[in-house]
């Protein structure tokens, strides 16, 4: 039963199913505008909102109280506030109290009878310094005279700040959350209109249905990270001191991960609620548990091993070894073996699991 | 040609969701190159017995075979190469255009039809480049037997093809159906619908509860009412229908809610008769309507329900 159609028509006879499986996915991603401010725009806000509440301002100065009355008080006020690295107020005592309980100075400088009184809050790292500080400071105004001779020259470079530490922390959720969630919502919306059902009476692989998703995602990697990276260079001089290459590996075996992952959360869900309560159960624990805005070592001991086992954190470490430490490819294999045996294991699970009415 | 050959039998078919028996034993055979309807209200069982043919859901119970092929027997793959699907509640993705769609069809078959031939058949040349989200209801299904149209099938199932359609979508589905007739495909299709069942149907099973209730060809069906025209009479006061069945010239009186349907071979010659016998008895007509017979009539004669839902 063979018709003879237009000789143009022949040439697009029969297109590769899995290619245009992925070129359809592909299509469906870049009309939708919505998704592209999801994985685009959004990550960028992020990273600029927190970059600069989270700067890194000039040495702050510490900020001193000393109460107490009389000329000698008054006197060692002023030797204090000579100093550059000191900001010194005279407060009476029920107000140098409260600010010191508020947290509006760093130590208080009693004056009394029986001598000085450093208070300040031990747990608190600015506290402590600011006593040191005070106190050196004292010290060499009474003529103190250290035996060592010392120079000090401040280094700030780039590569240790916070916003270093974060984008690619915000590159690992990105590629995390974009992934999962554009995942999730396209199966399962193709689920309920009935979609997977007319395709499961087609010779389709199920297979390359599902690969299609993965390597729509892969595809989708470069522009994304270009982004983040890029935003992040551009605005905060965040260097990438491994080669591109490895950012590259690194990001597609993440982006496999988030792929097999999303497509085993939404193998099996009938609706947008249900798959999005799984998605939301699957992917908190990873925002907070997995380092993207503070280092995963916080957490006690006991709970690393399942830490580092888990997809978002295996990628932030690579990522950072690779943007922050310039580390080679080959440094980082045990995160990328985490992270290829999620996304292998997820994707056969998903390929049994799946289901298609 | 050869003789012919089945295409598409169960045997002994059950299936049961729950507690629901959806099919409770049925036995169909469908011959290639035929056009056969399922014609039944909702709740039949004619959307689980196409979805057993076409592979989608596994019987508890029965044989079935398509294309002399089983199933479930490791051919699965190689089957549907050879046949085309339609269901009806399937949405297409809405920001895809027609010709991407049916490309996409395309690919999953080894020798599909050119594209722009299979968008012809179905009329959709000028929305080729159209997305599917801006289509009207009737262009959306001329899409999706475009896509069950693209792998050249042997076999197409259609699922209440023109349900929701106007009149003119409606013929122009048809038109397609019977220019896929004409190359030598065979049709399943279910329907609500008796005018399409009579014009497209070579042969109909009409289907209630999970059985077949009937089989045979649209006209025989329609004759098996013993007439071919309904004069269909509210009389007041209200009469039983043994009163009237002695007329001459009917063949049979139904009482459906108050109102009797004669099944009557010629009206023109039956209607004067009937007039001056009820006035003889005295009995005013309240609603007088006369129709010709149709597959509704058949189904409403063995269930005594009305095949649409209201």
């Amino acid at each position: 039963m063979m018709e003879g159609g237009g000789m143009s028509d022949r040439a697009d006879r029969r297109p590769h199913p899995l290619l245009e499986l992925t070129r359809v996915r592909v299509l469906e991603f870049v009309r939708e505008p919505e998704a592209l401010f999801w994985v685009f725009v959004f990550p960028v806000l992020l990273a600029l909102a927190l970059g600069v509440a989270f700067r890194n301002r000039p040495a702050e100065r510490v900020r001193v109280a000393v109460t107490g009355e009389g000329v000698a008080v008054a006197r060692m006020a002023g030797e204090l506030g000579g100093e550059p690295s000191l900001e010194v107020q005279r407060l009476d005592p029920p107000a140098a109290a409260e600010a010191l309980r508020k947290g509006r100075v760093d130590v208080l400088v009693e004056a009394s009878g029986s001598g000085l009184t450093y208070r300040f809050d031990p747990t608190r790292p600015e506290g402590t310094a600011a006593r040191l500080a005070v106190d050196d400071a004292l010290q060499r105004a009474r003529g103190r005279v250290d035996p060592v001779e010392t120079h000090v020259l401040p280094a700030t470079g780039a590569g240790g700040r916070y916003i270093d530490f974060l984008i690619p922390g915000l590159v690992g959720l990105n590629l995390m959350g974009s992934g999962m969630w554009g995942i999730g919502f396209s199966v399962v919306v193709a689920r309920t209109r009935k979609l997977l059902k007319r395709f499961a009476v087609t010779p389709m692989r199920r297979s390359q249905y599902l690969a299609s998703y993965a390597l729509s995602r892969l595809l989708f990697l470069t522009p994304e990270i270009a982004a983040i990276v890029g935003f992040g260079w551009l605005v905060f001089g965040v260097e990438v001191r491994g080669s591109l290459a490895a950012l590259t590996t690194v990001s597609l075996a993440g982006a496999f991960a988030f792929a097999g992952l999303g497509l085993l959360v939404a193998a099996r869900p009938t609706t947008i609620e249900a798959v999005s309560g799984w998605m939301n159960l699957v992917m908190l624990p990873m925002w907070v548990l997995s380092g993207s805005f503070f280092s995963s070592d916080r957490f006690p001991d006991a709970f690393q091993p399942v830490i580092k086992l888990l997809p978002l954190t295996a990628l932030n470490d690579a990522l950072r070894a690779v943007m922050n430490d310039g580390a080679p490819l080959h440094a980082t294999w045990s995160e990328l073996l985490v992270l290829a045996v999620w996304g292998a294991a997820s994707f056969v699970l998903a390929l049994k699991l799946f289901r298609w009415k | 040609m050869s003789c012919p050959t089945v295409a598409l039998s169960c045997r002994g078919l059950v299936k049961r969701f729950g507690s629901v028996t959806a099919v409770a034993g049925l036995d169909l055979e469908v011959m290639t190159g035929e056009c056969f309807g399922l014609l039944g209200p909702n709740g039949a069982g004619k959307t689980t017995t196409v979805e057993t043919l076409e592979g989608l859901t596994r019987p508890d119970r029965g044989e079935v075979e398509v294309l002399g092929t089983r199933w479930g027997a490791g051919a699965d793959h190689r089957l549907r190469q050879r046949l085309g699907v339609q269901l009806q509640e399937t949405q297409l993705a809405d920001k895809l255009t027609v010709r991407e769609t049916v490309r996409l069809f395309a690919s999953f078959y080894p020798r599909p039809r050119p594209l722009e031939v299979v968008i012809g058949l179905v009329g959709l040349e000028e929305k080729r480049r159209a997305r599917v989200g801006k289509l009207s209801g009737g262009q959306r299904q001329r899409l999706a037997l475009a896509c069950a149209l693209v792998s050249d099938p042997e076999v197409l199932f259609l699922d209440e093809p023109t349900t929701g359609l106007d009149p003119q979508a409606r013929l122009k589905v048809w038109g397609v159906v019977e220019s896929f007739r004409a190359r030598g495909g065979t049709v399943l299709m279910t329907t609500h619908s008796m005018e399409e069942a009579a014009r497209l149907c070579d042969r109909v099973a009409i289907m209630d509860h999970g059985r077949v209730i009937a089989l045979d060809t649209p006209a025989r069906l329609v004759a098996s009412l013993g007439g071919s025209q309904i004069i269909e009479l509210r009389p007041e006061p209200a009469l039983e229908a043994a009163e009237l069945s002695g007329v001459p010239g009917v063949a049979r009186v139904e009482a459906r809610d108050g109102t009797l349907a004669l099944s009557v071979r010629d009206i023109g010659s039956v209607l004067p008769v009937l007039l001056s016998e009820l006035d003889r008895r005295s009995v005013r007509i309240a609603e007088l309507r006369t129709h010709q017979a149709t597959l509704e009539d058949v189904f409403v004669h063995m269930t005594g329900r009305a095949l649409r839902d209201e």
